[in-house]
């Protein structure tokens, strides 16, 4: 599982980076969203990997940490979660804009010589 | 009150009361005088009460604790030393606003002079009450700064300007040097504690860091101070009005150079380095100085050099190291400050009434002005060093000790032939000064008529000329008690017998004192005619100290040019490719340092299932990075792909919650980019010519290929070997035992985000609101690009069939192409909406909670839009996004703010169970009414990012006839 999960974490990361180096608004913003798997999935297995141990504890009971997932990546990468909507959202606005005012969806707001 | 806490009063009146001048109407000339000088006159009264503190080296310290852990505190510190300056600072002070009342003209904002003057006053102020070392360089740099305002005061003539420019960044690179050596002096001693840094002597001594620190912190003096080779600044600041002059140059400003040297002159001076040092410098800054005051024409020219010279007097005094040198230095810093300020003043009268300052111009104005020149000639005689005034006997003090021996070096020997000298000419400046100016034939050709000067203007040269004389007559019985408190308060059990006397028989510095007079009088008579045709100062007029600082700053910002190009640019690529690639080799140190190894923890058996998912997911994955440019759509779609691996992998580690809330995000970020598709170009492939890439953008392209792999398999490395090590013990141990006894709840992921980090999650959702008004905002005002405008191709072709066929209308095939889903989509809404609160309520106990109930919320009310179109769900349903984030953010702020009502801190949360009849016990914690608010914003959030996204494409004002035009309802999300 381990090695599986880390190629994945190594692939999205790769693919989103790549399409961080690309010249077109829409092609970051897929980057991003694809970087953005990737980090919320190495947060979580910085809690490594546990299967069916989610953290919902007993009522009432004395509880034992070592039977459930580590809580804590989990409630860090929620609230990330909801919050790289939100910055998502804000770019492709703000690329939407820069394209209605410059014409252009290239990231720097002007088409450069030689470089599609 | 103490007296102690009376010296922060006197402190902070200065900054209060500029303050207050800053506001006053720029014709409250009179206001702003009283002010100042009010201030002035209580700090003064102050100072005198808490003298008797002082004598026999008393200390009085208010300290108030600022960052009491890195030994820094708000400390006020007044010794005999400090009495002294203060005393002169606040005195002369008071003096110069009676003087400006007058001398400022009712055209100018005198308000706005006032005030900086108040700042700079209060900054001098708080340099000499420093208790702590780190304070004292604060108000060093305060001092530099309000200088450099008042200097440039007339800032409407390029010569204020300049002068004002050229002084700030002297001395205000002087002190960064002065605040470096402090740190390090600060390092040796290990305190910035004056007190305690004054008895580190030996330590600070014999470190090896004594030379940095000396050199650093004399850097620091000597440009505050004007010393050779950095006095160039000086007369350039003499642009500055005559009342900035008479108190910068006299009592403060040059004068803050030489509080430091004497501040810690009991720990750094001594040794061989600070002789050499400071009393060469000192040296040749007296000769330099007097040298180039002779040939000046400019009254206030001659005054600047003279000042220069003066101060390398007591700078070569302080070098000598000798505790009678020392007192011989303090001594003639009180009396150059007052005869230099009366001097300042009278220039500042001839001007106004001559309106020339030309020496060269200037004669015979004793018949016009005599009290005015009556004056000047005593202030004069004193800077001369003439019997019976202070001037003279600080210099003989000066002469005798350039007999005494110091280092037996050729220095010593050379020592009382330039005292005799540098004397000679300060008495040949001083009676050019006013031989020229008041005597000879009556002016003629003069821009004013001149007459004498009204009597408030005169009053505050009478005083401190008053005060030379005195001084000068009676020493013992006026400066001998205050000088005495000061001097010991620097040299403590150093102190050394000393009298201050004008008689101590016919001596060998009297003879020199005589030599000096006669000299220069003679010098006067042999050249006057000569001097008056001069130019420049024969052989160091050649040396031209603003030149080299115009070209030294060339050099600099040429310098900064260029790393600016080199290493700037605009370009987002360019700065991403640095970062990533930043982060790669930040990453890859600890690697090289400490090599690879995966951990010990034995692997968890993988499962087939798992594997396939993974496979699609990278799939989808590297699809999307390869399509994104030419097919957007497919981009996104495998893009989806991705997140739905990630989903899955959320729910097999068990993390239900991230799974629920990355499905549902996943749901509302896919059509968040559909809306965005619309808008963006049509993406033709490349046509190279020779149909083929060319080579740069082959290898940019391998080249970000390359960072983008090895960014993966960094990644991917450092997450393998993180999984197989043992998990340390965090604070998620204490999360899972106190999740139900103290948060109420079972799901611990949910408890930790509404309970134990609730703060955190507030700023959150915080976030999440400003970050939805701002893309609101923003859409308010799209432009969308022209080729964006018209009705996608699909819509046209619909429209098209539709008229080419007789029996149907316009639109009657948009209307009917989702029929079916359409009232699948329909009947779902109140299923979705209760779906959603059962989230919402069961979030304490189990995977939910306001994020996903939320998210779940607004893709209810999205379907809907989906289902009939935006103008139809509008008539329907009332859609009020900004109230859902108002209310979500109250809520969740007032649930809060409620637990202070029962005495704890924010957000504390309760809980309990209540049996409700036929449901049974329902958790009700406080912290379930903030996932309230969070599900409220969520919502909000959500519905009104999409929703000012959707409304673009009914807004547009391009309403063809082909369209039904619906009047839309007044909504509150759309910026319609």
């Amino acid at each position: 599982m381990e090695i599986v999960l880390a190629l994945g974490i190594g692939i999205f990361t790769a693919s989103g980076i790549w399409l961080l180096f690309r010249p077109r608004t829409f092609q970051v913003i897929i980057g991003l969203c694809l970087l953005s798997y990737a980090v919320n999935l190495f947060i979580l297995a910085m809690g490594r990997l546990r299967m069916d141990a989610p953290p919902i504890i007993e009522r009432g009971v004395a509880v034992d940490p070592s039977q459930y997932a580590d809580p804590l990546p989990q409630a860090l990468v929620l609230t990330a979660i909801v919050i790289s909507f939100a910055t998502t959202a804000l770019l492709l606005v703000v690329l939407l804009a820069s394209r209605g005012q410059t014409g252009t969806d290239h990231v720097d707001g002007e088409e450069k010589d030689g470089e599609p | 009150m103490a007296v102690d806490r009376l010296l922060l009063i006197a402190l902070i009146l200065p900054f209060a009361g500029s303050i207050v001048a800053g506001f006053l109407p720029a014709g409250a000339r009179n206001a702003a005088a009283l002010l100042a000088g009010t201030i002035a006159l209580i700090g003064t009264a102050i100072l005198i009460a808490a003298y008797p503190a002082l004598p026999g080296g008393g200390i009085l310290r208010y300290d108030i604790e600022w960052l009491p852990s890195l030994g820094l505190n708000l400390s006020v510190r007044l010794d005999g030393l400090s009495w002294l300056f203060g005393f002169l600072i606040l005195a002369i002070g008071a003096l110069v606003v009676l003087y400006a009342r007058y001398y400022m003209s009712a055209e100018d904002p005198v308000p706005r002079f006032f005030s900086f003057f108040l700042a700079f006053m209060g900054s001098m102020l708080g340099l000499v009450l420093s208790g702590n070392l780190v304070q004292m360089a604060f108000f060093w740099e305060l001092t530099s700064l309000f200088s450099f305002l008042l200097i440039g005061y007339w800032h409407q003539n390029q010569s204020a300007r300049d002068g004002a420019r050229i002084a700030l960044i002297t001395t205000g690179a002087g002190g960064v040097c002065l605040l470096l050596g402090i740190l390090i002096i600060g390092r040796i001693v290990g305190s910035y504690d004056i007190d305690r840094i004054l008895a580190s002597e030996n330590l600070i001594r014999s470190s090896g860091l004594y030379m940095p620190a000396l050199l650093l912190i004399l850097i620091g003096a000597f440009t505050k101070s004007a010393q050779v080779p950095f006095h160039f600044w000086l007369p350039h600041a003499m642009a500055a009005p005559t009342p900035v002059s008479a108190y910068l140059h006299s009592a403060t400003m040059v004068k803050a150079g030489i509080f430091v040297l004497m501040r810690l002159w009991p720990v750094l001076a001594g040794t061989d380095e600070w002789y050499f040092i400071v009393s060469s410098t000192g040296l040749a800054t007296l000769l330099v100085g007097a040298w180039a005051a002779i040939f000046q024409q400019d009254l206030k020219g001659l005054l600047a050099y003279s000042t220069i010279s003066h101060l390398g007097l007591i700078t070569l005094l302080l070098g000598l190291g000798s505790p009678l040198a020392a007192v011989a230095a303090i001594f003639h810093t009180v009396n150059h400050a007052t005869f230099k300020a009366s001097l300042f003043m009278a220039t500042g009268i001839i001007d106004h009434e001559t309106g020339t300052r030309d020496l060269r111009r200037l004669s015979g104005l004793y018949r016009y002005m005599p009290i005015t020149a009556t004056l000047a000639m005593v202030a004069a005689a004193a800077m001369a060093g003439v019997p019976l005034l202070n001037g003279f006997l600080s210099k003989e003090m000066f002469l005798a000790e350039a007999l005494a021996e110091h280092s037996g070096t050729f220095v010593d020997q050379l020592l009382p032939v330039i005292a005799t000298l540098a004397s000679a000419f300060a008495v040949l400046y001083s009676i050019r000064f006013i031989h020229q100016t008041f005597f000879g034939p009556p002016p003629v050709d003069l821009p004013r008529q001149p007459e004498e000067a009204p009597l408030w203007m005169r009053v505050p040269i009478e005083v401190l000329v008053l005060a030379c004389l005195v001084i000068g007559i009676v020493p013992a019985l006026t400066i001998g008690p205050f000088l005495a408190t000061a001097v010991q308060s620097v040299l403590g059990d150093r102190t050394p017998v000393y009298s201050l006397a004008i008689w101590h028989g016919f001596n060998a510095p009297m003879l020199m004192s005589l030599t000096a007079l006669v000299a220069g009088t003679v010098l006067y008579l042999l050249f006057r005619d000569r001097l008056n045709a001069m130019k420049r100062s024969p052989v160091i007029g050649r040396l031209k100290g603003r030149k080299t600082f115009e070209a030294v700053l060339a050099v600099i910002v040429a310098g900064a040019r260029w790393l600016e190009a080199l290493f700037g640019t605009r370009r987002l690529q360019p700065q991403l490719r640095v970062l990533v690639c930043l982060a790669l080799i930040a990453g890859l140190l600890p690697f090289v340092r400490f090599d690879y190894r995966p951990g010990p923890l034995p692997v968890t058996l993988l499962d087939p299932s798992f594997a396939v998912v993974w496979l699609l997911g990278a799939a989808c994955a590297i699809g999307a990075a390869w399509q994104a440019k030419y097919h957007r759509l497919a981009a996104l779609i495998l893009t989806s792909g991705a997140g739905l691996a990630t989903c899955i992998s959320f729910i097999w580690l068990s993390a239900p919650d991230l799974g629920v809330t990355q499905l549902l995000v996943e749901i509302v970020t896919t059509v968040l980019l559909l809306l965005g598709l619309r808008w963006l170009p049509k993406r033709v492939p490349d046509h190279w010519p020779e149909a083929r890439v060319p080579v740069q953008v082959g290898l940019r392209r391998s080249t970000d290929l390359l960072v983008a792999v090895a960014a993966g398999l960094g990644m991917a490395l450092v997450s393998y070997a993180v999984m197989t090590r043992p998990l340390p013990h965090s604070i998620s141990r204490y999360f899972m035992e106190h999740a139900y006894f103290e948060g109420g709840g079972t799901n611990v992921v949910n408890v930790i985000l509404v309970d134990f980090r609730g703060f955190d999650t507030l700023g959150e959702i915080t976030v999440l609101g400003i970050v939805a008004l701002t893309v609101f905002a923003l859409l308010r005002r799209f432009r969308p690009a022209a080729e964006s405008v018209a009705s996608p191709v699909q819509q046209r072709e619909q429209t098209a069939s539709d008229h080419a066929s007789p029996d149907r209308a316009v639109g009657d095939t948009v209307a009917d192409y989702m029929l079916a889903p359409k009232v699948i989509m329909e009947w779902l809404f109140p299923v979705i909406i209760v779906f959603s609160l059962y989230l919402l309520l069961r979030g304490h106990d189990s995977p939910g909670g306001g994020f996903g109930a939320g998210i779940v919320m607004s893709i209810a009310i999205l379907i809907q839009y989906m289902a009939r179109g935006t103008r139809q769900v509008e008539l329907l349903l009332s859609i009020r996004p900004l109230r859902w984030i108002g209310a979500g953010l109250l809520c969740a702020a007032l649930t809060g703010a409620g637990a202070s009502l029962f005495g704890y801190p924010f957000l504390t949360s309760f809980f309990s169970y209540i049996a409700v009849p036929g449901v049974g016990t329902v958790p009700a914690a406080s912290a379930v009414l903030f996932d309230f608010g969070v599900f409220g914003l969520v919502v909000g959030a959500t519905v009104l990012i999409l929703i000012a996204l959707a409304h673009q494409s009914i807004r547009i004002p391009r309403a063809p006839a082909d369209e039904p035009k619906a009047s839309l309802p007044a909504s509150e999300g759309g910026a319609a």
